[in-house]
């Protein structure tokens, strides 16, 4: 199983420290698991054009690769102007309508405020939705205060993001054997 | 029909369409030579001749897995190897060539071939020829739009006086040699969405439409707005005819045709677009209104002549080898159009 976190901001480091929680997370409990994460914030992703996702070159083209190539995607996003970043929202652009069939997406989201809880709800999943993802439903959502130099201070948080890592992989599997048993079913 | 060479008092035509893919056969990882794969679709074409069908095109695409980037050139040789099929290309990317130079080779084509060449012009689905050739990718639409028009100017009258943006004026410059009968049939590739054929029908002009799978039910919408568009610019929609391409494999049932076509399918897309073919989809290829072709020859008769009596289309054309098919099962899929599908196919659609 390949998993990707994908840490969708420039900006800040909250996102960032709370994507490698949960990279650390998954490899403490599933050390068998190859996971990669890519921060947006260390890649120079030009805008999408239009063309076929392996037509990018260098960092566009390893990151819409890397992603193209997963079972599982984590999304750690923060919240810009009630909404997802540019720089997220363009991987999506890069990537073609299909890309996230047979693939689990799951998701962490930090905010400056409480009151952007339903961003996820309004803005990211119907994207996902739309590019045929098996969505884990519960997200993580963390606010400023669970923040504290670059730490995680808030317990709850700590214990929701392992049960995120364990909810993707879960599901993963999950999906990956009824898809199995299902195409094992068409005998050809 | 007669202007583009077309008889409905034979049926409907068949024809075979290759773009020219040059992959590894998916079962044992080996790829043949691309001398090989260019031989074996010269042969292809022969044998398709010989069988009777009615028609044999080949692809343009400009990226890694392809062997046919110079398809004028094969289809020369395949002019050259065959009697009486048609030839012709699927298509020519007008968008990043120069019309004259297009329709200089394809008239040839026409005269070497003795009046069977036509020309099918598309956009391109990958844009890698873009770079390649030196075009911008940011005038996709108008370099096609503009170079399209230069062609069949250049089609329909044999001193053209025309300028535009992407190429230098012509002034009474005469494009020859001119085609055996003066002139060629050039058809418009569609993909999938009513937008792309709407524009076909503005123009008037025959319209090859692509697909991959899906009920048959939604490609009548496309070839519904075709034909409203033609006759909103006054064209007469009996004199237009269309083309329907898409991905054909018979077998001694549908379940073995499935199991022999999949993986080739799926690992050539793979490679070429970077995504499989779902096997949920694939699967439902199967189904009597699928757009797919795939099942034994009783069926296949059965599904082509549903997607006649729900297109009144003139032109089926079916793509086999995709994915490093090996040659021995083109061959058997020939015979088999050759002995069972075409006759039933010409009996049912004749018209008086």
């Amino acid at each position: 199983m390949k998993i990707v976190g994908l840490s969708g901001s420039k900006v800040g480091s909250k996102t960032r420290t709370a994507m490698d929680y949960t990279v650390k997370a998954l490899k403490e409990k599933y050390p068998d698991i190859e996971v990669t994460l890519i921060d947006l914030a260390e890649y120079d992703v030009q805008f999408s054009d239009g063309r076929n996702f392996r037509e990018y070159e260098g960092d566009t083209k390893y990151v819409a690769e890397t992603l193209m190539d997963a079972d599982a995607i984590i999304i750690g996003t923060p919240v810009f102007q009630a909404s997802i970043p540019a720089t997220l929202k363009n991987v999506f652009d890069l990537l073609p309508v299909n890309a996230f069939r047979d693939k689990v997406v799951s998701m962490l989201v930090t905010a400056g405020s409480p009151k952007h809880y339903l961003m996820v709800e309004q803005q990211l999943k119907p994207v996902l939705a739309y590019m045929k993802a098996q969505m884990v439903q519960t997200f993580v959502f963390i606010e400023e205060e669970d923040f504290y130099r670059k730490q995680i201070v808030n317990d709850d948080v700590i214990f929701r993001i392992e049960r995120l890592a364990e909810d993707t992989v879960v599901l993963t599997d999950t999906f990956t054997k009824i898809r199995e048993a299902k195409e094992a079913e068409y005998d050809f | 029909m007669e202007k583009y060479r077309i008889d409905q008092s034979k049926g409907m035509e068949f024809g075979i369409y290759t773009l020219g893919d040059h992959l590894p056969n998916p079962l044992t990882g080996e790829r043949i030579s691309a001398e090989q794969r260019v031989h074996e679709i010269i042969e292809y074409a022969k044998l398709a001749d010989q069988a009777g069908i009615d028609f044999f095109s080949v692809g343009e695409s400009h990226q890694e897995y392809f062997a046919t980037q110079a398809h004028a050139v094969v289809l020369s040789a395949i002019a050259q190897a065959t009697e009486k099929i048609k030839i012709a290309s699927s298509s020519t990317i007008i968008s990043t060539s120069d019309p004259v130079r297009v329709y200089e080779n394809f008239a040839t084509l026409d005269l070497i071939s003795k009046g069977r060449a036509e020309l099918i012009a598309g956009r391109a689905s990958r844009v890698g020829l873009f770079d390649l050739l030196g075009y911008n990718i940011r005038d996709y639409e108008e370099l096609f739009e503009e170079k399209f028009d230069l062609l069949r100017q250049i089609n329909e009258q044999e001193i053209v006086n025309w300028s535009g943006e992407f190429r230098a004026p012509l002034k009474d410059a005469q494009v020859l040699p001119r085609p055996q009968s003066g002139s060629l049939p050039i058809w418009r590739a569609v993909g999938g969405s009513p937008a792309s054929a709407i524009k076909a029908g503005y123009a008037g002009v025959p319209m090859f439409l692509a697909h991959l799978g899906g009920p048959a039910t939604v490609f009548k919408r496309s070839i519904d707005a075709y034909r409203d568009a033609a006759r909103s610019r006054g064209f007469d929609t009996a004199e237009l005819p269309v083309a329907t391409a898409g991905f054909f494999y018979v077998a001694d049932s549908s379940q073995q045709a499935l199991r022999d076509m999949y993986p080739f399918i799926n690992e050539g897309m793979k490679k070429t677009n970077g995504q499989g073919f779902p096997k949920q989809h694939f699967a439902q290829g199967a189904d009597p209104h699928n757009i797919m072709n795939i099942g034994s020859p009783q069926e296949i008769i059965e599904k082509i002549l549903y997607q006649h009596e729900l297109f009144g289309h003139q032109r089926y054309i079916a793509q086999i080898d995709f994915g490093g098919m090996p040659f021995d099962k083109l061959q058997k899929n020939i015979e088999l159009i050759g002995t069972e599908i075409l006759p039933a196919i010409k009996k049912y659609t004749a018209k008086d």
